[in-house]
């Protein structure tokens, strides 16, 4: 090309950070910056591992019933665990839970993040009447007691763990509509936006290639505090008999069947309620942990 | 006679606040031959800005643009519809903003950035496309472009990031650039490298540019003709040279007052006495009445119209009426002792 560069200035160029670090090395620098990302990870991490290995880490078949084996005390006759009212392995069913428990925290999450996320984002973008019946909606629903909902839906549907996931997604996007639409309402006030503008984006990529990878942050950790939430309500579910079908186990219900024989073998509830309530601990750590970070970040700039 | 790349004419951009709807640009009228740099000069808050944004049909509703003309080249901006709008956004015509901090996206690499403004205009295999960005970072004289097309914004300096936003503006060869204070956020010896940078593509390209600023000295440097806009009108315009060597609108002469001098060391630096109105407070008199030093009964009466001084000159001003031509020269020393008397 033929233009001069003569004018460059040496002094001007103040380019910071002339060398970045590798990503792994960033990536764990970020990450011990944080005691509860680290903790709420390593967690989170385990629960994963249990899922998908379930069948190598279990050290029975979920499934298989032992009559002779029955209400067994942890630890006896080499169940870790115990065993429950037909003699399965409580340990090896937790194992498996995982599966249920992280699948519907996981898919249902992504689904209510899917409808609140495009919802937030055309309310705050546009404004006007469609932002004022977007918020409605999200008001109505918000103003039913969500798992009350949530069983209502079941019911409807009927219930399975598919239901369940639909049910949870339908009922638990208005937060993220609502945090969504917020944060577009004053990214779309920003300069950068105007300059999209001017290079004659329009508005689809304005909203999604602009503006949503700008507030993807607040989305991850709403997003990792609502699967803690998830695996409750479908705990809560399951517990009531709306969740998972048997002879399929979930943590919730588990728990719930365990309260039969609370008196003579109380490790049938506790398990599974320690296994419900450390993955929940988990996911929130990692989603507080994660808001610390990115506020701080914030604070640097 | 030039060709015409824009014209503006009686340009009228409303808004409403508290349910009173006034013209924050009331009646400009101007236009940019091709090649041709005008500079757009006034206080804050005088519809410069606003003049830019509605040229680019950027000027979110409840505002609204009202002209009896808008012409780029053959198309007529007031007809044209979002889409075919669109097209002209940042391919023909492309705009700088004044703080290079905030216009780049926080979160794509730069070079992303660049070349996102050649794929929304342009089908350009991917390969080719970068290859191009790395030319244009060249072009507006970043080092090292390979490099620095994988920065973030935040690993830039202010000064760098103009040049990024230059090269966006630049992408799509547009012909005309609008620059809205482009050099305001930067320190001065960076001012000075952007705004020969962009002279210089300018130049090489026989683009048009429409600078507004409020720094003269920008003017005098880079523009040949000069708008000089108060509250919503334009009050004075011609060739530089005629408007900074022979100002004849009262406001224009304070404007030229109020830069600091060589030499001139009394520890005050000069200024025009109060503020520009709001726009829901103006009269039906002169905008600049109340701060005019050489106010007459005429002035709260009626709006002076554009008056030709000389061909290459007009000014809104009743005093280039009452005196006209070459008997106004002596009057101007006057006045100019007069708007500096006051302002010191």
């Amino acid at each position: 090309m033929e233009y001069n560069t003569e004018i460059i200035n040496q002094t001007e160029i103040e380019i910071v950070n002339k060398k970045e670090p590798g990503r792994v090395r960033k990536f764990f620098s970020f990450i011990s910056n944080s005691k509860s990302v680290l903790i709420g990870g390593v967690i989170v991490l385990i629960i994963i591992i249990c899922a998908l290995f379930a069948p190598v880490i279990s050290t029975h078949d979920p499934y298989e019933m032992q009559m002779s084996d029955r209400l067994l005390e942890p630890m006896e006759k080499g169940h870790l665990l115990g065993t429950d009212h037909y003699g399965r392995d409580l340990f090896s069913r937790i194992v498996y839970g995982a599966r249920v428990s992280l699948k519907v925290g996981m898919v249902s999450v992504s689904l209510s993040l899917l409808i609140g996320v495009i919802l937030g984002l055309v309310a705050g973008y546009y404004g006007g009447w469609l932002d004022s019946i977007i918020m409605r909606i999200v008001d109505i629903v918000l103003s039913f007691p969500v798992l009350l909902l949530a069983i209502a839906l079941v019911a409807a549907l009927g219930p399975g763990i598919e239901n369940v996931i639909i049910a949870l997604g339908l009922v638990y996007w208005t937060n993220y509509a609502r945090i969504v639409r917020a944060n577009v309402m004053s990214l779309k006030e920003e300069e950068f936006i105007q300059a999209a503008r001017t290079i004659g984006s329009n508005d689809f990529r304005i909203i999604f290639f602009n503006i949503l990878p700008n507030c993807l942050a607040p989305i991850i950790v709403v997003g990792t505090l609502g699967i803690g939430i998830a695996i409750v309500a479908e705990a809560t579910l399951s517990f009531l008999g709306l969740g998972i079908q048997p002879p399929e186990s979930s943590w919730g219900w588990t728990l719930a069947f365990g309260m039969k024989f609370i008196r003579d073998a109380p490790h049938l509830s506790i398990y599974p309620g320690l296994a419900i309530m450390i993955t929940v601990l988990g996911f929130n750590l990692l989603g507080d942990g994660v808001r610390d970070l990115t506020d701080s970040k914030l604070k640097r700039k | 006679m030039e060709n015409k790349v824009l014209e503006v004419e009686n340009l009228r951009t409303s808004f409403i606040s508290n349910k009173k709807t006034f013209n924050a640009v009331d009646g400009v009228s101007f236009h940019i031959n091709e090649g041709e740099t005008i500079g757009v000069v006034g206080e804050s808050g005088c519809g410069k800005s606003v003049t830019s944004l509605s040229i680019m049909g950027l000027i979110k509703r409840p505002g609204e643009v009202n002209a009896d003309k808008i012409s780029f080249q053959d198309n007529n901006l007031l007809k044209l519809n979002k889409e075919k709008m669109r097209k002209i956004r940042g391919n023909r015509i492309s705009m700088i903003f004044q703080e290079p901090m905030t216009s780049l996206n926080p979160v794509y690499r730069v070079g992303e950035q660049i070349a996102e403004s050649i794929r929304i205009h342009e089908k350009v295999r991917s390969s080719k496309l970068k290859n191009r960005v790395i030319d244009l970072l060249e072009m507006v004289g970043i080092p090292r472009p390979k490099e620095v097309y994988r920065y973030y914004p935040h690993q830039l300096s202010g000064g760098m990031r103009q040049r990024v936003m230059i090269a966006i503006a630049m992408a799509c060869n547009p012909d005309l650039l609008i620059a809205d204070e482009p050099t305001t956020a930067l320190d001065v010896t960076i001012q000075a490298q952007i705004l020969e940078l962009m002279k210089e593509l300018q130049e090489s390209r026989g683009m048009s540019m429409m600078l507004i600023t409020h720094d003269l000295g920008v003017v005098s440097e880079v523009c040949d003709r000069v708008v000089v806009m108060y509250a919503g009108k334009i009050v004075e315009t011609g060739k530089v040279e005629n408007i900074l060597n022979h100002p004849q609108h009262p406001y224009t002469k304070g404007l030229i007052a109020s830069l600091p001098k060589k030499g001139q060391n009394n520890g005050r630096l000069n200024y025009i006495p109060g503020q520009v109105p709001s726009p829901l407070n103006w009269g039906k008199g002169c905008r600049f009445a109340d701060r005019c030093t050489y106010v007459m009964d005429k002035c709260l009466e009626k709006i002076p119209p554009l008056l030709d001084v000389s061909s290459e000159q007009q000014s809104a001003c009743w005093l280039c009426e009452e005196k006209g031509g070459s008997s106004f020269a002596n009057e101007r020393g006057k006045v100019d002792q007069a708007t500096i008397a006051r302002s010191e």
